[in-house]
């Protein structure tokens, strides 16, 4: 049987993570055979269809372009991937906050329990997630015939893009009288995707003000980084919701991550452990922090930041 | 309009866990149990909809062991009117917690369910969702905040790009986010109070729901345990180990 992915994608783009969870599925096809089917559903994908069919490994892209599907709401996309499921072993999805909202809705519709966050591919079966906060590894084995998975995108390597596999067209148009758009507020950052970024810097509550993440920006130009953030300075306003790295934020894993007066509770180190190389910034030099970062800067941020910008 | 939250017993969030030595699962003896950090908010929001007129009623269901009475009773010191308790001992996993979940909700009829997003020892973020498919309402997930208006809820939700506001029909399931509120400390008299407030005990035969098991946990590892590194002494100390051993900037 086949398995199908669901594209994670918005502003007209593919969004990267997709690159990433095409590549767990090939780790399923690898062990358990099948063909990998993507489905991009939303209204006017046609341009972000293009994008996906370059993907390795992808047989067919799929294509749902209506208006039900615009701002990908859970409940027209539960239902229409509940309407092609049946073609399928496996259905997949980042575990983007997309992913999370749709995915288990779809498992409920078919019965099945579905599992979030996978780490690893054991076999076509088994799964490697992580639980209390990343501070154990669960490796669980799913007896549904339909495997519901959200997979973290940083845990498997993008696949490549040279492929142009053939895209077709799906009809099914459901019907959604339970819910709608009102609006969004979208951030806007010239800066790459943080959980997909070579470098991050982030700022905790230690930054003092919002005003003060300014101090992330020149540094963060000159790396080509994101910004994040920890969880209180996300409560006390200095910047918005979506920075937030940690447990129930974005995971990040880049190359190089740079925590700057951030104290290194566990639901933050959750989010970013997995980064290669960690640096740490706080003037307490008992902070946790320290206990994960390969190369600790003990001292006051407002002396370091100016003089890193500046030396690098 | 009636309000139902789920509430679950989970590991406080301050404990450090530790895997068993037998990889079967991780220790929780003796460990400090507490209310899942998400479903307080869920609590607080309902109370606060009641102090605005919103909610006639706040029932608050849990579904474990004996000592998660201990939880609901911690709802009922923080303004909720009464309790249920679907008793059970063994592992639940979501998609049958879901069901449970229906049934109350068929019984009570609500016209709102709260959830947290997620538990902090499962991590799965999944059981609102799944209530929401099982009973055919639309769904909220990751509220920063819940508006109720006529007929329909406003809700405000946290996404990766930012903040999105969706309008649901009503009755509807929502699930909460860290952001939705700052959930208040019960004072003494509550807790007193509390006790003399109703909770009802009822088994998932009772509620015709079959506990099933898909998903085997094989093992519980713990993960591979960073190496805390060195201490620089300068800026450019760090500039030149970055450039130069760990080769991540040049
Ligand atoms: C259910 C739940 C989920 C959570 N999810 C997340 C999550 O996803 N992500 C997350 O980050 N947190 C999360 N948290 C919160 C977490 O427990 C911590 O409260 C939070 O990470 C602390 O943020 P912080 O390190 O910025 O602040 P603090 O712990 O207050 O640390 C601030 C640090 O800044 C340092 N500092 C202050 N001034 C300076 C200066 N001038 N120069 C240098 N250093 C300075 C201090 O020494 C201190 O170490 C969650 C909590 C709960 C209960
Ligand atoms: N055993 C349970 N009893 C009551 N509510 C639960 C239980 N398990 C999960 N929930 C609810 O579902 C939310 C999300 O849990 P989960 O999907 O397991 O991450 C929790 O915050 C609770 O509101």
């Amino acid at each position: 049987m086949s398995i199908l992915v669901l594209a994670d994608h918005h502003d007209g783009q593919l969004a990267g993570a997709t690159a990433h969870v095409v590549a767990a599925a090939q780790q399923i096809a690898d062990a358990d055979g099948g063909d990998i089917d993507l489905l991009v559903a939303g209204e006017n994908v046609g341009a972000i269809a293009e994008q996906a069919a370059k993907l390795d490994g992808v047989s067919r892209v799929r294509v749902a372009d209506n208006g039900v599907y615009a701002h990908q709401l859970a409940e027209p996309l539960a239902d229409l991937l509940a309407a092609l499921a049946d073609d399928y072993s496996h259905i997949l999805a980042s575990a983007s906050t997309t992913g999370k909202n749709v995915l288990p809705r779809l498992a409920a519709l078919k019965d099945v329990s579905p599992l979030s966050d996978i780490l690893s591919v054991e076999s076509a079966d088994t799964f490697k997630r992580p639980i209390y906060a990343g501070n154990a590894i669960a490796t669980v084995q799913s007896a549904e015939t339909l495997k519901v998975l959200s997979v973290r995108a940083t845990a498997f390597d993008a696949v490549g893009e040279s492929n142009s596999a053939p895209i077709d067209t799906v009809d099914t148009v459901v019907d959604n009288r339970l819910s709608s758009f009102v609006g969004e507020e979208l951030a806007q950052s010239e800066r790459p995707e943080l959980g997909g970024a070579r470098v991050v810097i982030s700022g905790g509550r230690g930054m003092g003000s919002g005003d003060n993440f300014k101090l992330l920006d020149g540094i963060a130009d000159k790396l080509g980084a994101a910004i994040g953030a920890s969880r209180a300075a996300v409560d006390a306003g200095f910047v918005p919701n979506d920075m937030q790295v940690g447990q129930t934020g974005k995971i990040v894993a880049p190359e190089l991550y740079i925590a700057v007066g951030i104290s290194g509770a566990i639901q933050h180190l959750a989010g970013m452990k997995d980064s290669k190389v960690i640096v740490a910034i706080n003037k307490d030099e008992e902070a946790p922090i320290f206990q994960v970062a390969d190369y600790g800067l003990v001292g006051d941020l407002f002396q370091i930041l100016p003089e890193l910008e500046q030396k690098l | 309009m009636k309000v139902l939250v789920a509430v679950k017993r989970v590991i406080d969030y301050n404990v450090k866990i530790r895997v068993k030595a037998d990889n079967s699962d991780v220790d929780l003896t003796n460990v400090k149990m507490a209310m899942n950090p998400f479903c307080e908010i869920a609590v607080e929001e309902a109370v606060r909809l009641k102090e605005k007129g919103v909610a006639s009623e706040v029932v608050v269901v849990t579904i474990g062991p004996k000592a998660a009475q201990e939880q609901l009773r911690t709802a009922l010191a923080l303004g909720a009117d009464r309790a249920l308790h679907i008793e059970t001992d063994e592992r639940v996993e979501a998609l049958t917690v879901a069901k449970l979940l229906k049934r109350v909700v068929d019984d009570e009829q609500p016209g709102l369910t709260i959830l947290g997003k997620q538990a902090i020892d499962s991590d799965n973020n999944q059981t609102g969702q799944m209530l929401a498919a099982l009973t055919g309402l639309a769904q909220g997930t990751f509220a920063s905040k819940v508006d109720v208006k006529d007929g329909t809820v406003d809700v405000t939700r946290e996404i990766d790009g930012g903040l999105q506001t969706v309008s649901l029909k009503l009755p509807a399931i929502v699930t909460t986010d860290l952001r939705l509120n700052e959930p208040r400390y019960a004072k003494l008299p509550d807790i007193m109070k509390a006790k003399k407030k109703p909770l009802d005990v009822k088994t998932p035969a009772e509620l015709g729901v079959e506990l099933v098991a898909k998903l085997t946990q094989l093992k519980v590892e713990t993960p591979a345990e960073r190496q805390g590194g060195i201490k620089v002494a300068s800026v450019d100390e760090l500039i030149d180990k970055l450039k130069n051993d760990a080769k991540v900037i040049s």
